[in-house]
């Protein structure tokens, strides 16, 4: 019994001192692979003409359907931010069967419904002075069909990095000719 | 040995109000902060010797990026750079200030939160500080 108090003393004594901070630190940090994130979300123009770039960023992400939220271009700043369909159809199924089968209906409620996407485009000048460096990030916050937030993240599929530069490239084609 | 069991149960009730106490707010705790006011300036502010501002702010910016955050607002003339980034469940934000200190120098501040609480480890800026020093110095060598 008197090992019992003893460990409750101290537990409360934990707890007292932990009160609430849970402040992770660390967090600025960079990661090990932040190179090759550069690598990921970075491309090189030859062209000076920052103007012309920041002009085809911001027609690129309306192309790929999404609303510009602020933008400073002294510093050649977009960001912009897009909603989205998250469904997920086979999530869904495999809701439904586990749900049927732990006789929880609403266990359907917990599947990705739709997220935001957010994306911040950086153009500056690159370190030869004859090249503008363009590079973008996204991040996402994906919500559930009950309304609540299921996941936030990051993004770092190359295929979304890809298929910006793809629609840049050819944005700055279409800007230089006019179209 | 009665008296050691009553004095015993004392103190594990006071424990219990303060760890429930713990966390109880009010509307004056909003600007409140742990650290003093000097204190957490020198933990967030170092200083440069460059007066290239947008330059500067630029690899803020990019020295950001590398750290996963996504820049939701920047102002030049303010010298402010605001984003954000996701660790596990909660946000992190940042706001990051540049402005000339006297005729050579650059003054940089970090502020960031985490969720509902004011980050105010030292470490946690000079890990921000460094990786911004350390960028400084790729663009001055030309490795990037």
């Amino acid at each position: 019994m008197p090992q019992f108090k003893k460990q409750l003393f101290i537990i409360f004594i934990c707890l007292g001192i932990a009160g609430c901070a849970t402040v992770p630190s660390g967090f600025l940090k960079p990661s090990d692979d932040y190179l090759a994130k550069r690598q990921l979300q970075m491309r090189q123009y030859a062209t000076t003409n920052e103007e012309q770039i920041l002009a085809s960023v911001a027609g690129v992400l309306q192309d790929l359907g999404f609303t510009l939220a602020d933008s400073e271009t002294k510093l050649g700043l977009v960001s912009a931010s897009k909603k989205a369909d998250a469904t997920n159809n086979s999530q869904v199924l495999a809701a439904i069967l586990l749900g049927g089968l732990g006789n929880n209906p609403d266990y359907v409620q917990q599947c990705d419904k739709s997220q935001v996407i957010k994306a911040a485009v950086i153009v500056k000048p690159g370190l030869d002075a004859k090249k503008i460096v363009v590079r973008v990030t996204f991040q996402r916050i994906v919500w559930n069909m009950a309304g609540q937030v299921n996941r936030v993240e990051t993004i770092n599929d190359p295929l979304m990095y890809q298929k910006f530069y793809d629609s840049l490239s050819k944005a700055i084609f279409l800007e230089a000719q006019q179209i | 040995m009665n008296k050691i069991k009553s004095c015993s149960a004392i103190i594990v009730v006071l424990f219990l109000i303060a760890a429930l106490s713990g966390c109880a707010t009010t509307a004056a705790d909003a600007l409140k902060a742990n650290e003093s006011q000097v204190q957490l300036r020198s933990i967030q502010t170092r200083a440069f010797d460059t007066t290239d501002k947008k330059k500067m702010m630029q690899t803020v910016i990019s020295t950001m990026q590398d750290l996963d955050f996504v820049i939701d607002k920047a102002d030049f003339t303010l010298g402010s750079v605001t984003g954000s980034k996701f660790l596990g469940q909660d946000t992190v934000v940042m706001t990051v200030t540049v402005r000339p200190r006297g005729e050579k120098q650059l003054l940089v501040r970090a502020n960031a939160q985490y969720g509902v609480s004011s980050v105010e480890d030292p470490g946690t800026y000079q890990d921000f500080f460094t990786a911004l020093e350390k960028s400084i110095f790729l663009t001055a060598q030309q490795v990037d």
